[in-house]
């Protein structure tokens, strides 16, 4: 088992005095990101990877600080759920529907107890389906040419949109955008300067964190200067009873059974293109719905209602992580954040990375399994420290997200040319979310672009430029078929999904996990 | 009527990245695929998706009223003249000032703005340039 044996070596890695001390850091920031409304697991790890990167953190801690976050956010996310019935993230959506009326009748700490429970029970159970199969993908990812390569993208940008996109048509345009974004500056291959209209802060490309930046947390402080004195704007305290926190063992072995079969369900979720972890979760509560409701009191504070869509989505957090490690092709938002940091650091995610940085790879993975057992401790015993974090109104944290964004971005660069092309991105992501664009596909292309057309140049170069060589190998036709398949299924089947997901949908919803 | 005004701006802006790209000098050292064609493909995904979304619309989306739209306007002016005037300023001044207007605008009582900017902007200098050590800008004053 060769796995084990890395796993073993990660241990060791990870076990450090710094390296512990930053999961535990991520743990705390994530769970408290999460927790608050407004700032989920992408924004989250969007500011602070402007600020990992200028603290000079090297690329193995770096990492583990942010997938601290990234574990830390989803467990987060359930608290404002269960409590404020506002999710405090787009995954934690479903567990509003029995988190909160359990909340009402009083055993709102019993909810919170049983969702960190299940929580942990996904989250484990995925990291160690990270531990099998992502060295199985890259044995696959190995057989990769560039036309495969190739064809990988389009896959990824063609599913982006996932099976209950809105719009596939602004889904493609928002890749477009972000693609278009990422061939500003001089060309990689030939030398010569695209796009930059004669400005030199431009020949160096646009920096992918400052889009992020700007496109995921300024974004978000615009959402709600336009949202002011709504009830979404106000930090509504509500009733804050939270009743006893350990819950009977009743209640969890109860739920046992029910745990295990949503974390396969999320995992598996996760790990395939264009589902993420919200629809992990919805999967994850429909299926269990059908399955075990026979009173029919899903909905009214049955406990698996909890349970199910914890366990889910944070199975899927750790799916998801599946195919950014092991092809570098991010399926959901906030992995793409995280494909960002690595990018940053000058590691290229992918089967290499497997084999040049296993140090980086399996201290993370270990990392994981540490995060998860600091968030277990967390947010069982201290869960009433995270509730007070929500008295914490929107029209301080806001200015407080903006600011840290100016921070971090300033760091890097210290240039102002940069922080107003952050506002400008800032400004383009409201008008986009306005407008139902999703985010991510932007994103990923400015991430992406850049790997993508050096692909499809270096396929060429190869078949000395004879097109059909994209086309030419069983693997690179199977990768093709899937992404038309991906990009046209919404189209048909989509209306579907979304009406039993539309129970209740923010109106910008947009950024997802 | 939003989409087909966006899918107009994003067509428009679809033909003048072509046009851009075929503007693109070429040099000396050249592959098959060269560094024209990539943006082009790009384009015209970029095209045909704004002509779907100008064609077949989505419902209208909630836009602010004026005086949102006017708040928000405003809000990134303040943002564009704190990161022109960072470097000039310093980081405490220029973050004080900047989020009590933006709490301001949040919400805050006028004055509880001033010490909450104050608060934020000190707070921040404290954990980032005290405790870990970031480089953050320097006004006149070494702050």
């Amino acid at each position: 088992m060769d796995a084990l044996s890395s796993l073993a070596d990660g241990f060791v890695i990870a076990f450090s005095l710094e390296n512990l001390f930053l999961a535990l850091l991520g743990c705390l920031l994530g769970t408290i990101m999460g927790a608050l409304p407004g700032l989920g697991p992408s924004n989250g790890v969007a500011i602070l990877i402007p600020l990992a990167f200028t603290l000079g953190l090297p690329a193995g801690p770096a990492m583990i600080l942010l997938v601290s976050v990234y574990y830390g956010a989803m467990y987060g996310g359930r608290i404002s759920s269960i409590l404020l019935n506002i999710p405090g993230d787009e995954p934690a959506l479903m567990t509003t529907l029995d988190g909160y009326p359990m909340a009402q009748q009083g055993r709102a700490g019993e909810a919170l107890a049983l969702s960190g429970v299940s929580s942990f029970v996904g989250a484990f159970l995925a990291t160690w389906g990270l531990v099998f199969l992502a060295p199985l993908l890259v044995q696959i990812a190995l057989l990769f040419g560039p036309a495969e390569y190739f064809a990988l993208f389009v896959l990824a940008f063609a599913t982006l949109g996932g099976i209950a996109s809105r719009n596939q048509a602004k889904a493609a345009f928002a890749a477009a955008v972000g693609l278009g974004i990422s061939t500003v500056g001089v060309d990689g291959q030939t030398g010569v300067p695209r796009f930059t209209f004669g400005e030199v802060h431009l020949y160096d490309g646009i920096d992918f964190l400052v889009a992020i930046v700007g496109l995921f947390a300024l974004s978000e402080v615009f959402i709600f200067l336009e949202h002011r004195g709504e009830e979404r704007g106000d930090g509504k305290p509500g009733k804050m009873e939270i009743g006893r926190i350990v819950p009977p063992w009743g209640l969890i072995s109860g739920c046992i059974p029910t745990m295990l079969r949503t974390s396969v369900l999320g995992f598996v979720a996760g790990v395939l293109p264009g589902a993420g972890a919200s629809l992990g979760s919805f999967l994850a509560y429909s299926t269990e719905k059908r399955m075990v409701d026979r009173k029919a009191t899903f909905g009214t504070g049955d406990p698996r209602g909890v349970a199910a869509p914890e366990a889910g989505n944070n199975a899927a957090a750790g799916g998801a992580l599946v195919p950014m490690l092991a092809l570098g092709v991010p399926g959901s938002g906030t992995t793409a954040v995280l494909l960002a940091m690595l990018l940053a650091l000058n590691i290229t995610p992918g089967p290499l990375l497997f084999q040049n940085n296993p140090d980086v790879v399996w201290g993370l993975i270990a990392a994981l399994f540490i995060g998860n057992f600091m968030l277990l401790l967390m947010n069982i015993p201290l869960v009433g420290l995270f509730t007070r974090v929500l008295l914490v109104p929107p029209r301080i944290l806001m200015p407080i997200v903006a600011m840290i964004s100016f921070v971090g971005i300033y760091g890097i660069s210290g240039s102002s040319f940069d922080l107003l092309m952050m506002v400008a991105f800032g400004v383009m992501g409201w008008v986009l979310r306005k407008l139902d664009v999703p985010l991510v596909p932007v994103i990923l292309g400015v991430l992406l672009g850049n790997m993508m057309e050096a692909n499809l140049r270096r396929a060429m170069t190869i078949s000395d430029g004879d097109w059909t060589a994209l086309f030419a190998s069983p693997l690179s036709i199977i990768l093709w078929t899937i992404a038309v398949v991906g990009f046209v299924l919404p189209i048909l089947v989509g209306p579907m999904i979304r009406r039993r997901m539309a129970m209740r949908r923010d109106e910008e919803g947009a950024v997802q996990d | 009527m939003s989409d087909r005004v966006f899918g107009g701006i994003g067509l428009a802006l679809a033909v003048f990245f072509i046009w851009q790209a075929t503007l693109i000098e070429l040099s000396f050292i050249t592959d098959p695929v060269g560094p024209r064609i990539f943006p082009i493909i790009i384009g015209i995904v970029l095209g045909l998706s704004s002509l779907v979304v100008l064609l077949r619309p989505d419902p209208e989306p909630h836009w602010p009223a004026a005086r949102r739209l006017f708040e928000i306007a405003v809000a990134v002016a303040v943002m564009v003249a704190y990161a022109e005037l960072l470097p000039e300023v310093g980081f405490v001044i220029a973050t004080a000032v900047a989020s009590a207007f933006l709490t301001w605008r949040l919400g805050t009582t006028p004055l509880w703005s001033v010490v909450t900017g104050v608060s934020i902007s000190v707070g921040i200098y404290v954990v980032f340039r005290l405790i870990l050590g970031l480089s953050l800008a320097r006004g006149p004053l070494g702050f």
